[in-house]
């Protein structure tokens, strides 16, 4: 084990948690959102009590959003200088527009949120919410754009006197296709971990609580959630279709790996599982659907869809000798976990929307219990997803330009490393542990009363007054 | 100007409105076992930071991220050079940061007690660390000529950078207290005052002493205007503070933290990080930089966009003017 083991680790368990919180943020800051339009509009205050519900769930979930995030964004330089040297020119420009575009705008907007029950009008009020989701969307957009070099590098020279990479065309940056099509996945992925969340916090009171004054308000989020998760799941599967081909243009191993793909076939089946040696070069038994991976890779289900032989062959010719081989159960499995929990998600939502069908309230307490897991799937889903397209470019760093061993810190001893490993791990378990007990009793207690809330556009100025919120 | 002098001002900026308006919320959060007598009391000094403390983090992330966009030699040196410092900072800010949104999610005293915990370290140790960091750059630290860190831990804990992180802490709790006083009604208003007057007393002793230590090491006519300037903003900030003019002395401190920070990027300048081995291993402005192209399109979106963040963040103050007292806080 060296500091490039343990600082490989650092990233991926850094990265995996802090995109834990991420997806939540994403969606739910749109959801609620909706939810205080909703009560804006139509006045029914069973929209209100929703959105005050939700928020909270959103609250907790965002701190740790943010204080995860800082650690993202000082790692690059901590850990990975050689990296950041490298790309500096190029890679820090999307990151700091992101802090100063769009993070300022959602962590202002959302202390206002969060304080501003009673200091600003109703219809100011619910623009800062939305503000703060508009934030937090545009701000996955950058950092995206950022992660899309790194996949698929454009819009930059090799400066041969230093040895960097520096922009020549910052547009091509910001559209390059793989962020094009990267973003509408992530965001319909971010909506999934929502809905579902959504779902799942509203069936568990449909169920347990049901003779509860607000029994309409729980019964509406959660069919609401159902058809978030149904048509993001829509959206994932074809953004994902549309990624697939592009990936397989720009980077044919990985999606080679995601099959464990030896030797280039036309047409290719996708195999939905299969049971071999552990890297994959060999197979005892497979579930095969036939011209699946060739569609998925071409949109032609006749196409032919390289093999990890001839790419390693192709690179070890055009960069030197080396592996530039992933490590293909990681990439095989992860690719289809990404599918299945994803498709789980889904599934679950069409029986919830089922069991509500015309009025009718479910009781089973199956149902219950799929529901309650169902939050965890899309997240896997999401996780999954990262860990396949990150572990899926290895060994590179920068694709064709960089490889990971060269972007760590050289200065940076083992020792170093491990201590902020070990940090990092212990406190963020112990972080984790409090946050899903703070969201299991939140959830469990219900949308509040809104008997102590006072009006907010009562705008007399009453000193005394508590304040509507406060920490 | 050069677009590198730009950035190097822009850097400058942006970490001046952090330290400004964090170094408030770190004061707010070391105080807060010191003015806050009971649970009513210390969710009265929560609440004074409550709505912005977030926002003011970002100026943390803007700045780092411009300095990873525009300087990323700097940026890369010095985040894998001050390796453990840093990564003491992130984990009070993460501690610090979850503390400010869970403390009053559950009832009991125990767990208010952890988190108030939480705060006071997260608050105390970047207030701390911040001024051991940027005393080190201005001291300069030992970069061989790829202007790599070559140096360990124990080079950053030297005398002059112990007194850096001091007057850091020093000033951000004058700063607190002074915001406290200018945020509050009643006991704790009275009790901040007070407080600031004495924390200013020997906050402006040790930062006559930093300042006037820094000139010696590297100086620039800038630099001395500016440190005599922040001498000037700290003892006026106290003056006022002695007859409670609470937004006067508010104007004070911030004014002196300002000008402390210029005074050290003044001095520093055109160097960024310099080496204290060979010349060569100096980061300056110049060969820490981006490229010309990078610079122009991150100088318009900083055009763009700074007076907007600006114009929003300012509106959030507005929005929150009011004091509050224990009065304000609601008893769920």
């Amino acid at each position: 084990m060296d500091a490039l083991d343990v600082a490989r680790w650092q990233f991926g368990v850094t990265t995996v948690y802090h995109f834990l919180f991420v997806p939540l943020t994403i969606g739910l800051s749109v959801l609620v959102a909706i939810l205080q339009t909703l009560w804006h509009r139509t006045g029914n205050e069973r929209y209100l009590k929703l959105t005050k519900f939700y928020g909270k769930l959103f609250l907790i979930n965002f701190a740790m959003g943010v204080v995860t995030g800082i650690v993202q964004e000082f790692q690059f330089g901590m850990n990975w200088s050689d990296y950041s040297r490298f790309v500096g020119d190029i890679f820090g420009a999307p990151l700091a527009i992101e802090a100063l575009v769009a993070f300022f705008l959602e962590s202002t907007f959302i202390g206002l949120w969060i304080f501003g029950w009673d200091r600003l009008t109703k219809r100011l009020h619910l623009a800062t919410i939305w503000a703060a989701a508009i934030g937090t969307n545009l701000s996955a957009y950058f950092i995206l754009a950022a992660n899309s070099f790194m996949q698929n590098p454009v819009g930059y020279r090799l400066n041969p006197e230093t040895g960097r990479a520096e922009l020549t065309d910052f547009l091509a940056v910001l559209t390059n296709k793989v962020a094009l099509v990267t973003f509408p996945h992530t965001l319909a992925g971010a909506f999934l971990v929502a809905g579902s969340l959504v779902v799942a916090v509203g069936l568990y009171h449909v169920i347990r609580n049901r003779d509860s004054a607000d029994s309409s308000a729980y019964r509406f989020a959660t069919k609401f959630g159902s058809w978030v998760v149904l048509v993001s799941s829509a959206l994932v599967l074809i953004t994902g279709d549309i990624q697939g081909k592009i990936m397989t243009q720009v980077q044919p191993m990985k999606m080679a790996a995601a099959e464990g793909l030896y030797t280039t076939e036309s047409p290719a089946s996708f195999s939905v599982l299969t049971i071999g040696s552990l890297d994959g070069s060999r197979e005892v038994f497979a579930l095969k659907i036939p011209y699946l991976l060739s569609y998925l890779g071409t949109g032609d289900p006749n196409g032919t869809v390289h093999g990890i032989d001839d790419l390693q062959a192709q690179y070890a010719s055009q960069y030197g000798a080396g592996s530039y081989t992933p490590i293909i159960p990681v990439t095989y499995w992860s690719f289809r976990f990404m599918i299945a929990f994803g498709l789980a998600a889904a599934a679950i939502a069409l029986l919830v929307l089922w069991t509500h069908r015309k009025g009718r309230t479910p009781t089973s307490k199956w149902l219950l219990r799929a529901g309650l897991i169902m939050p965890l799937l899309p997240l896997a889903a999401n996780s999954f997803g990262w860990i396949f397209t990150e572990m899926g470019r290895q060994p590179w760093i920068v694709f064709g330009e960089m490889l990971t061993r060269d972007g760590v810190s050289r200065t940076v001893s083992l020792t170093e490393v491990l201590t902020s490993f070990t940090a990092f791990t212990l406190i963020y378990a112990i972080l984790a542990v409090i946050e899903v007990k703070l969201l299991l009793r939140y959830a469990k207690s219900g949308v509040p009363d809104l008997t102590d809330l006072t009006d907010p556009t009562d705008d007399s100025d009453d000193a005394e007054r508590p304040l509507a919120f406060a920490y | 100007m050069e677009l590198t002098t730009v950035w190097f001002l822009l850097v400058a900026v942006l970490f001046t409105g952090y330290f400004i308006l964090e170094g408030f919320d770190f004061g707010v959060g070391m105080l807060l076992p010191v003015l806050g007598r009971d649970d009513r009391e210390r969710r009265v000094l929560i609440n004074t930071i409550g709505p912005v403390w977030d926002g003011n983090e970002v100026w943390l992330i803007t700045a780092g991220g411009a300095m990873f966009a525009a300087f990323p030699e700097w940026y890369a040196t010095l985040f894998s050079g001050f390796y453990l410092p840093l990564l003491l900072i992130l984990l009070a800010l993460i501690i610090r940061g979850v503390a400010f949104e869970y403390r009053h999610k559950r009832p009991e005293a125990s767990w208010k007690r952890r988190w108030d915990t939480a705060i006071f370290v997260g608050s105390l140790v970047p207030a701390v660390l911040w001024g051991v960091a940027f005393a080190n750059i201005l001291r300069g630290v030992p970069l061989d000529a790829e202007h790599e860190y070559v140096g360990g831990l124990i080079d950053l804990l030297n005398p002059y950078s112990l007194l850096g992180g001091a007057t850091t802490a020093a000033l951000f709790l004058t700063h607190g207290a002074v915001f406290i006083a200018l945020k509050t009604v009643g006991d704790v208003r009275e009790r901040a005052g007070a407080l600031a007057v004495r924390l200013g007393v020997v906050t402006a002793v040790l930062a006559v002493a930093f300042l006037s230590w820094t000139l010696t090491i590297r100086s620039s006519t800038a630099a001395v205007v500016f440190a005599v300037g922040a001498a000037l903003a700290l003892l006026g900030g106290l003056a006022a503070a002695r007859v409670r003019r609470e937004g006067w002395a508010f104007a004070g401190t911030a004014v002196a933290i300002a000008l402390a920070v210029a005074t050290l990027f003044a001095a520093l300048f055109p160097n960024v990080m310099p080496s204290t081995l060979d010349a060569a291993g100096t980061l300056t402005a110049t060969n820490a930089a981006s490229t010309p192209y990078t610079l122009k399109i991150m100088t318009w979106v900083a055009v763009v966009f700074t007076p907007i963040v600006l114009a929003y963040q300012g509106w959030t103050y507005w929005v929150f003017r009011k004091r509050i007292g224990v009065a304000h806080i609601p008893h769920h």
